[in-house]
C-alpha cells in the first residue's frame, strides 16, 4: 500500500522534520516496514553527504562490527583522497553517517568512490537535500536520527509496505536521483515498464542501488531535467512514458511537484494554504499538522502540479 | 541496531485487529434525544462504538460528532433512521453500508465514501475522493464540492448528485440509479454501464464504451427539479443526459420463461 507525503513552505524555513514526522506517523498503518525522509535545509556552500556502511541484509556475524569500522575508515580515506575536507561528521547509528564536506569536485565521483566499498550506500549528496531512511515507524526513525529539530523549507516522506523488494534500507524511499544532486522522489504504486526503463537508463550510464521500481522515477526525471526540461515538463513527459498505476512526489532544491497516472488509482489529498502546501496519501496526515478545519481535494487523473518556493 | 530487526510495535489482538480496545467510551453529553461527543482522542473503533451505543441502546436520534479528524471508516454499518452530523472531515470508507441514517458531513470525505449505501441521505459540504458511492444501492448522496475518479462505480441504485465536477471513469459498470453532475466529467464517462442515467451540466472529456446520449423527457426534468428543491441547491443548470447504448453485452429479448428453455 505505502503512504507518501510532501510539504513546502512559502515563507521561509520551518520545523520541517517535526511536521513530516507527524504526517508520516499518522499514516503508519499504510506501511510499517520502513520510513524515509527527504528534507531540504537552506542551501549551503558545503556538500552534505549521508551514507550507510551496512544494510539489513548484511550478515550479522562475529566480524560485523569490525566491518562497520573498516567501511567507515575506508569511506573517509576515499573522500579525503578526492580532495574533500571533512568539516563535520555525525554518526547517527552504528551504520549511518552525516558528513559535511568542503568539496568542489564532481559529486558523481564522490558517490562512486563510496559505493565501491562493499555494503556502503550513498543516501543523498547535495547542498540542500538530506535523505534519512531506516526500518521502523516515523517516530522511531525521527528519534534515532534527531530529526525533531530539523529546520527546512520543504520535504517529502514515505512509509513503506514492501511488496516488490526486500525490507531493507536500500528498498526504502525516498530515492535520490543519482548522480544529480538535490533531487528526490517518493512513490506509491507500481511501474509495469520498470525493466525497460532501467535498461535504457543504465545504457545512459546510470546505476541503481535497489531493485525497487520507484528508483527509476528519480533518475528518469533528473535525466530529463539535465536535457533542458523543467520539472513540470519532465513530470508531464513521465505520464506518457512510465506505465503503471502510480502517484509520485518529486522535489528539487526549490520546488515540489506531484503527478498522478491516467487512472488516478493511487490516492493523494492536497491542501493549498496561504503559507504552505501539504499533500499526502490520506487526509489525516495533513490534519496531523493543521489544527483547524481546512478545504482539501484529490488531484484528478493525469494531473501534474508543481509549486516553487 | 534495533531499527534493523524489522519488528514493529503495533499491538494486535487475537483476531488481528489493530485496536484491541472494544470498550464503549460513553463520553457523550446527552440532552433528550440529542447527543454530542468529541472524537479528537478516540480511535475509529471507539467512535463507531459510541455511535452504536447512542443510537441502539440510548434511543438517541440526533448525534453530533465533533473533531472527526478525517479518520477512516466512521459511521459505517448504521441501520437505523437517525440524524448524524460530523463536524469536520471523514477519511476513507466513511458512511459505508448504511441503511437509513441522514448524515451531514461539514467537511470533505475521502475515498470510497458511502460504499454499498442502501438507503438514507448523506450530504457532504466539501469535496469527496475517488470511488464515492461505489456499489451504492439506494438513498441520496449529495456532494456540494467535487468528486474524484470512478464515482459510482458499479452503482446499483440511488442518486449521486454533485455540484462540482467528477474524475475519469465515472459511472463505470453502473447498473441502476442516477448520477447528477453539475459541472464537467472526466474521460470514459459511463464506461460499460448496463443501465441507469447520468446527467452532466458541463463538458464531458470523453464517453466510455457503450455510453450514449439519451433522449430528454419530462420525467428527467421533474426528477432534477425535485432533487434541487429538496436539498435547496438553487437553480439547476442545463444538463445533457447519458444512458447505456446496450450494444456491448448480449442483451436479448427473451422472456424469463423462454430463457429457462434456452438455458
Amino acid at each position: 500500500m505505502c503512504g507518501i507525503a510532501g510539504i513546502i513552505y512559502k515563507d521561509g524555513h520551518h520545523n520541517v522534520g517535526q511536521d513530516m514526522t507527524r504526517m508520516l506517523q499518522s499514516m503508519k498503518h499504510r506501511g510499517p516496514d520502513s520510513t524515509g525522509y527527504a528534507l531540504y535545509a537552506p542551501p549551503t556552500e558545503n556538500v552534505v553527504l549521508r551514507y550507510t556502511t551496512a544494510n539489513t541484509t548484511t550478515p550479522r556475524d562475529f566480524e560485523f562490527q569490525d566491518r562497520l569500522k573498516r567501511n567507515r575508515a575506508e569511506a573517509e580515506r576515499r573522500i579525503q583522497g578526492l580532495g574533500a575536507k571533512i568539516v563535520n561528521c555525525e554518526q547517527e547509528t552504528d551504520y549511518a553517517f552525516r558528513l559535511t564536506l568542503d568539496y568542489k569536485g564532481e559529486l558523481k565521483a564522490l558517490a562512486d568512490q563510496i559505493e565501491d566499498i562493499s555494503d556502503c550506500e550513498v543516501l543523498s549528496l547535495g547542498h540542500s537535500l538530506e535523505i534519512i531512511k531506516d526500518l521502523g515507524d516515523a517516530e522511531t526513525v525521527c528519534a534515532q536520527y534527531g530529526l525533531e529539530q530539523f529546520q527546512g523549507t520543504h520535504a517529502i516522506g514515505h512509509v513503506r509496505m514492501a511488496t516488490e523488494s526486500d525490507v531493507d534500507i536500500s528498498g526504502a524511499h525516498p530515492y535520490w536521483a543519482y548522480p544529480f544532486s538535490d533531487i528526490a522522489v517518493v512513490h506509491n504504486g507500481q511501474l509495469t515498464n520498470y525493466f525497460q526503463w532501467r535498461r535504457r537508463l543504465e545504457r545512459n550510464g546510470h546505476r541503481f542501488n535497489s531493485e525497487c521500481d520507484s528508483e527509476i522515477i528519480a533518475v528518469y526525471l533528473a535525466e530529463k531535467m539535465s536535457e533542458g526540461l523543467s520539472l513540470e515538463e519532465a513530470m508531464h513527459e513521465s505520464l506518457e512514458e512510465l506505465d503503471g498505476v502510480f502517484t509520485y512526489i518529486c522535489v528539487t532544491a526549490d520546488a515540489l511537484g506531484v503527478a498522478k497516472d491516467e487512472m488516478a488509482a493511487k490516492p493523494l489529498v492536497l491542501f493549498e494554504g496561504e503559507n504552505m502546501i501539504a499533500l499526502a496519501s490520506e487526509e489525516m496526515a495533513i490534519r496531523a499538522i493543521i489544527d483547524h478545519e481546512i478545504d482539501t481535494y484529490d488531484p484528478y487523473e493525469k494531473e501534474v502540479l508543481v509549486w516553487t518556493r | 541496531m534495533d531499527a534493523l530487526t524489522g519488528e514493529s510495535n503495533i499491538v494486535y489482538d487475537a483476531r488481528g485487529l489493530v485496536e484491541p480496545n472494544a470498550d464503549v467510551p460513553k463520553i457523550s453529553s446527552i440532552d433528550g434525544e440529542k447527543a454530542e461527543f468529541d472524537a479528537q482522542n478516540l480511535t475509529t473503533r471507539q467512535i463507531n462504538l459510541e455511535l452504536r451505543w447512542l443510537i441502539n441502546e440510548q434511543g438517541i436520534t440526533d448525534v453530533t460528532v465533533k473533531n472527526p479528524g478525517a479518520k477512516h471508516s466512521l459511521g459505517v454499518g448504521l441501520l437505523t433512521r437517525c440524524k448524524i452530523t460530523f463536524d469536520g472531515s471523514l477519511g476513507y470508507f466513511g458512511c459505508g453500508i448504511i441503511d437509513g441514517p441522514e448524515v451531514h458531513v461539514k467537511g470533505r470525505v475521502g475515498w470510497s465514501a458511502c460504499e454499498n449505501m442502501m438507503s438514507g441521505v448523506v450530504v457532504v459540504e466539501g469535496n469527496a475522493g475517488s470511488l464515492t458511492g461505489a456499489a451504492m444501492r439506494g438513498g441520496d448522496l449529495i456532494v456540494k464540492g467535487r468528486l474524484g475518479a470512478r464515482t459510482g462505480i458499479d452503482q446499483k441504485g440511488g442518486t449521486i448528485l454533485t455540484m462540482g465536477s467528477v474524475g475519469s471513469m465515472t459511472g463505470f459498470m453502473m447498473q441502476r440509479g442516477r448520477q447528477v453532475i453539475c459541472e464537467d466529467a472526466g474521460h470514459g464517462l459511463g464506461d460499460s454501464m448496463y443501465d441507469g442515467i447520468i446527467y452532466v451540466g458541463g463538458k464531458v472529456k470523453s464517453l466510455g464504451i457503450d455510453c450514449v446520449p439519451g433522449e430528454w423527457t419530462d420525467a428527467d426534468t421533474e426528477f432534477i427539479d425535485r432533487k434541487f428543491r429538496i436539498y435547496e441547491l438553487g437553480t439547476p443548470p442545463t444538463f445533457q443526459k447519458f444512458v447505456c447504448g446496450k450494444k456491448l453485452y448480449n442483451y436479448d429479448n427473451l422472456e424469463a420463461s423462454e430463457r429457462k428453455l434456452v438455458l
